[in-house]
Parts: C-alpha cells; sequence; structure tokens
C-alpha cells in the first residue's frame, strides 16, 4: 500500500530534552509548595540562624572560629543531603504511589529523561541551598568564608560527590518504602540520627566512638568532614578524632558510595508499586 | 486529525487485534482466552464487573502488563516489546486522576506536549476539553470533573491513534457526563480510535459503536449495543392487566398482539406496556451466566415460558 504524500516520522524528542523540560517543572513545583520551601530548603539556614544566635558568645572555639563559622560546613553537608537523600527518597515514593511514574511511562518519555530531571532539581537546590547558607553565614553574622584556592576546590568536590552519593542513595531508599507514609518514616529517621552521629550538631570530639564507627558506614559524616577541611583553618584539623582531615579517605568514601548507590538503584528501582503488577 | 506517517497507518484498518489471551495472578485467572477485534477509527467498549479482567486486559494492550499466552497486536505492534515511537501514537487516560500539583493545567499540557514528536497545540487542546477558562488556574483546585478533562488533554495532546479510557466517568454528575461524551464523540469524530472500560451501560450505549462484555476473564458477548447478546432479535415483552390481573405475552410480532388487544378492549388498554431488553438486562443476564456460551444463553432465554 504506498501513500505517496506520506512523511516521514516526526523525530521523537531526546532525552536531555525532555529531562530539562521535567527539572524546570519540578523546580517550579518545589518553590510553589510553601511548605517544602520551609522544611527542606530553609532548615539549615534556619538552624544556622538559631546556633549563630544561641552560642553568640561562645569564644572556646579552635582557630578563634565564630560559632556561625563552627556549624556552616556541617550544615552544609546537612543541608546538601537534605535537598538529595531527603528529597528524592521522600519524593519519588510519592511520584510512584500518587501514580505519577505509572502515567510517565504511559508516554513516550524515555526513562533517562526522569533521572536527567531530578539531576536538575537536586543540582539547582543544592546550589540554591548552599548560597543561601553562605550569603546568611556572610551577611548576617560576617564569617569569614576565607578558604582560598585549595578550600574552595575542596568545597566543590566534596559538594559533586557528596551530592550525587546521596542522590543515588535517596533514589534507592524510594523503592524500600512500601508506602508514601512509610517512606518519610524511612527517609526522616535515619537521616535525623546520621545527622547527630556524624557531628552536624555536636561536635565530633565529643561523640563516642561507636557513633563515630556507625555514622562513617554512611557519606554524611564523610560529606561533613571534607566542609569541614574546606572551611576550617589549618590549625583545626587536630580537633577532628584522627588529627586530621583525611581528606583521601573522604574522597573514597564518597566515591565508594555514588557506585554503590547507582547498584542500589539499578537493581532496586521501580516504576510501579506492587500492586500494579 | 490527520495522521501521516506511513510507518502509522494501522495495518487493514485494524487497530488492535488479540488471539488466545491469558493473563493470571499467582491462581487467580484474570484474562482467560480472549480474542478481540477493534477496527481504526471505531470507538470500541469493553464492559464487565469489578474484577471482570477488563483492566487487566487492556493494560496488557497498553503495553503495561505481559501477558502470559495469546498473540497482541496494537498499531501493528507487540506492546511488550513496543518503544517510544510507538507510546507516542497512543494516547492513555487513567483511571486514577490527575495528582495534584501546585501548577496550572497549562504548565502540565505544555510539558506534556514536549514528549510526542508532533503535539496539540496545549492551548487547543484545553479549549477543546473545555478547561479554556482554568488554564490558569491550579491543578490542586480543580473540581473531579475538571480534574478529569485535563487527565484527558494529557492523554490527547500528542495527537494519538489510539486512545484508551479507563472508567473515564466515574464520579461524575450527568451533566459533566454529558459534556464528557460529547468531547469523546468529537475525538472519535475526528477519526480517534478509543478504546473505553466502563461499567456504566449508559455510557456504553451513547458512545460505543461496538462493546464487548467480558466476565471472569472471558468475552461473553460482543457487537453493536443495539444487537448485543441477540438484544435485537430477543422477544418484546407485552404485558397490560385484564379483569384485575397482570397479563404477559413474549412475542415477536408485539405490533400484531397490540392490534389484537385493541380488538378486545373498547377503549384504553390498561396497564399497556412494550418493553424490549434494554442494554442493562442483556448485560446482567450475560455476566450472571458466566461461562454460559452465548448462543445456548441467548437459546434459553428465548424459551423462557410466558406467563
Amino acid at each position: 500500500m504506498s501513500q505517496p504524500t506520506t512523511l516521514p516520522p516526526a523525530p521523537l524528542p531526546g532525552a536531555l530534552r525532555i529531562g530539562t523540560s521535567r527539572g524546570i517543572l519540578e523546580v517550579r513545583e518545589f518553590f510553589r509548595e510553601w511548605e517544602t520551601v520551609v522544611f527542606t530548603f530553609s532548615l539549615p539556614t534556619l538552624i544556622l540562624v538559631l546556633f549563630s544566635s544561641i552560642f553568640e558568645n561562645v569564644t572556646d572555639t579552635p582557630g578563634g572560629m565564630s560559632a556561625t563559622e563552627f556549624y556552616l560546613p556541617g550544615l552544609i553537608a546537612m543541608g546538601l543531603m537534605s535537598v538529595s537523600f531527603q528529597n528524592l527518597g521522600i519524593g519519588i515514593a510519592n511520584e510512584r504511589g500518587n501514580g505519577t511514574l505509572r502515567r510517565l511511562r504511559g508516554t513516550p518519555m524515555p526513562p533517562a529523561a526522569y533521572f536527567v530531571g531530578k539531576t536538575v532539581l537536586v543540582l539547582i537546590l543544592a546550589a540554591g541551598q548552599v548560597a543561601l547558607l553562605l550569603a546568611v553565614a556572610r551577611l548576617g553574622y560576617g564569617a569569614a568564608l576565607d578558604l582560598g584556592a585549595a578550600g574552595w576546590f575542596t568545597f566543590a568536590w566534596v559538594l559533586a560527590l557528596g551530592t550525587v552519593s546521596s542522590a543515588l542513595l535517596g533514589i534507592a531508599i524510594s523503592s524500600a518504602a512500601r508506602s508514601v507514609q512509610a517512606a518519610s518514616g524511612i527517609v526522616v529517621v535515619p537521616f535525623l540520627v546520621l545527622q547527630f552521629l556524624s557531628g552536624i550538631f555536636l561536635p565530633v570530639s565529643l561523640l563516642p566512638d561507636g557513633a563515630l564507627t556507625v555514622a562513617s558506614l554512611f557519606p554524611l559524616k564523610w560529606m561533613a568532614q571534607g566542609m569541614r577541611a574546606a572551611f576550617y583553618p589549618e590549625s583545626a584539623a587536630a580537633m577532628e578524632p584522627s588529627g586530621g582531615f583525611e581528606l583521601p579517605l573522604v574522597a573514597g568514601a564518597l566515591g565508594a558510595w555514588c557506585v554503590a548507590g547507582l547498584v542500589l538503584c539499578l537493581l532496586t528501582f521501580r516504576w510501579k508499586t506492587a500492586k500494579d503488577g | 486529525m490527520e495522521t501521516t506517517h506511513s510507518a502509522s497507518s494501522p495495518r487493514d484498518g485494524i487497530a488492535a487485534s488479540v488471539r488466545g489471551l491469558r493473563k493470571s495472578y499467582g491462581a487467580t485467572t484474570a484474562v482467560d482466552d480472549i480474542d478481540l477485534d477493534i477496527a481504526a477509527g471505531e470507538v470500541f467498549a469493553l464492559l464487565g464487573p469489578n474484577g471482570a479482567g477488563k483492566s487487566t486486559a487492556v493494560e496488557i494492550l497498553e503495553g503495561f502488563r505481559r501477558r502470559d499466552a495469546g498473540e497482541v497486536h496494537v498499531l501493528g505492534t507487540d506492546p511488550e516489546t513496543a518503544g517510544r515511537a510507538w507510546k507516542a501514537r497512543i494516547g492513555i487516560v487513567w483511571q486514577r486522576p490527575v495528582e495534584g500539583s501546585p501548577l496550572t493545567p497549562l504548565d502540565l499540557v505544555r510539558h506534556f506536549a514536549g514528549y510526542y514528536p508532533e503535539s496539540w497545540d496545549p492551548e487547543e487542546v484545553l479549549e477543546l476539553v473545555g478547561l479554556s477558562d482554568k488554564k490558569r488556574a491550579r491543578v490542586r483546585s480543580l473540581s473531579g470533573g475538571q480534574s478529569r478533562r485535563l487527565d484527558v488533554a494529557l492523554g490527547i495532546v500528542g495527537r494519538p491513534e489510539l486512545l484508551f479510557l479507563d472508567e473515564p466517568t466515574t464520579g461524575f454528575d450527568p451533566e459533566a457526563r454529558r459534556r464528557f461524551w460529547t468531547l469523546i464523540r468529537d475525538l472519535a469524530g475526528e477519526g480517534t480510535t478509543i478504546v473505553l472500560t466502563t461499567h456504566y451501560l449508559d455510557e456504553a450505549e451513547a458512545l460505543a459503536d461496538r462493546v464487548a462484555v467480558i466476565s471472569k476473564g472471558r468475552i461473553v458477548a460482543q457487537g453493536a449495543p443495539a444487537t448485543l447478546g441477540g438484544r435485537a432479535e430477543a422477544r418484546a415483552r407485552v404485558s397490560w392487566t385484564a379483569d384485575g390481573h397482570h397479563r404477559e405475552i413474549r412475542t415477536e410480532e408485539p405490533t400484531r398482539v397490540v392490534a389484537d388487544l385493541m380488538s378486545t378492549f373498547p377503549g384504553e388498554i390498561p396497564d399497556l406496556s412494550v418493553h424490549r431488553p434494554t442494554l442493562e438486562e442483556t448485560y446482567l443476564r450475560l455476566v450472571e451466566e458466566p461461562g454460559a456460551d452465548t448462543q445456548e444463553s441467548l437459546a434459553a432465554n428465548r424459551e423462557e415460558l410466558t406467563t
């Protein structure tokens, strides 16, 4: 059956283009929900403001750091994990539960575009979050932010490796949740425990060895340690339990979690709920 | 709606064909040896009680579930192995309404349009489904009927050749249902093949060119709504009251019966009614006799004794 007037099939839009469009849509959705903006996005900054005010007169810090300077690296690490691990862990479980993933699988959207979209979302949130923390620390509390080239370089790779590994873990844990309600428990509780064990709120020097050993199994401790290496003066290294920032170990641990997280994602990711068959 | 790719013309005017389809979940057989042919351009309704297997059958056609046995071709392709180009030619309106979003219908339709090689203008689609005045409202603020129309907008924005509608009007008020039916007829009028599952018989009767009734995983009847299950040939029931007693006759010639009655009664025939089986009665009979062969059940019905 020949039809002389037929056109060749129009090309399908590419994964990168659709993914970018998804990312922009997700960022817009994120910032239209004031609850997520306050509780996920602004929480580290709120805590920074709180700690800076409460501990304003505490001067017993290594290298003469202010409370703001002291807490900033840990809160950056916590913020990065929150926009990646917590945001994706709960968000994807929610999208699986409410049928968003199923709806997407019924369209010609390539699966990769979904993950490109999540990458765009996490990158924009991470950049925005860090910018907000740095701006409040600098403008609100006069933090020095005197990192030097090497410090900023450390900051950049810890940010990249930490965010990627946490995002992958978030995607993986979303599949472990049997329901949306279960997801927030599975995500929030371990994250909160890790924050205490990883020296975000309490100085690592005060933590018992057992706590640090457990925390060492997860990325947050290494992200916080890497950020301290970037932001703290050289003299503060003495305060670390091992007597140094151990940057090669930080890179190794976060790199290993990137690989493990990717493998977990590939093994566990599901577009449907168990009920959908 | 013009679709002019050579690759996309359904073969021989068939949008979907199914032979010997089977699907079990553990020990439960959901779909048990189904054959179906859906012609390009028709509105085809799959009717059946909850749990009859209609959703499973449709999800297999949509490429969402794997089958245990049988042959399935949808737009000339096996849905199980079909790729993105095939998905661009179908549209799915899910049973579950679109999830609440802080964005607007226009945002969402515009976004989904970007998934397809050839899509409708998002504003036009919203106009078509009657959501123009809500296009800048938050999706979350839409009523049930409005959300459903947004679902249809998302289902058709990619100019599908074949549109699946899964119980589209459940929970609608009567007026919203009528409006929705008009929309579906418009789409069908433009040449879109529509596969509809529903448990509303009036909906099937109003929209469908052909209906298949599925019960316990099997097709128990298939045909135009007017002739389904031998409905057209079924005897009419003429009833009246004589001497204070209800009288009833089943006949193939209701006109003659009424004419005879007119000569018997001097004036009005008390409580006269001529009744042919409605689609609903036919349907209920079909689904209440699961496994019974259609012809047999039809014959049984004809042999029913009249009073």
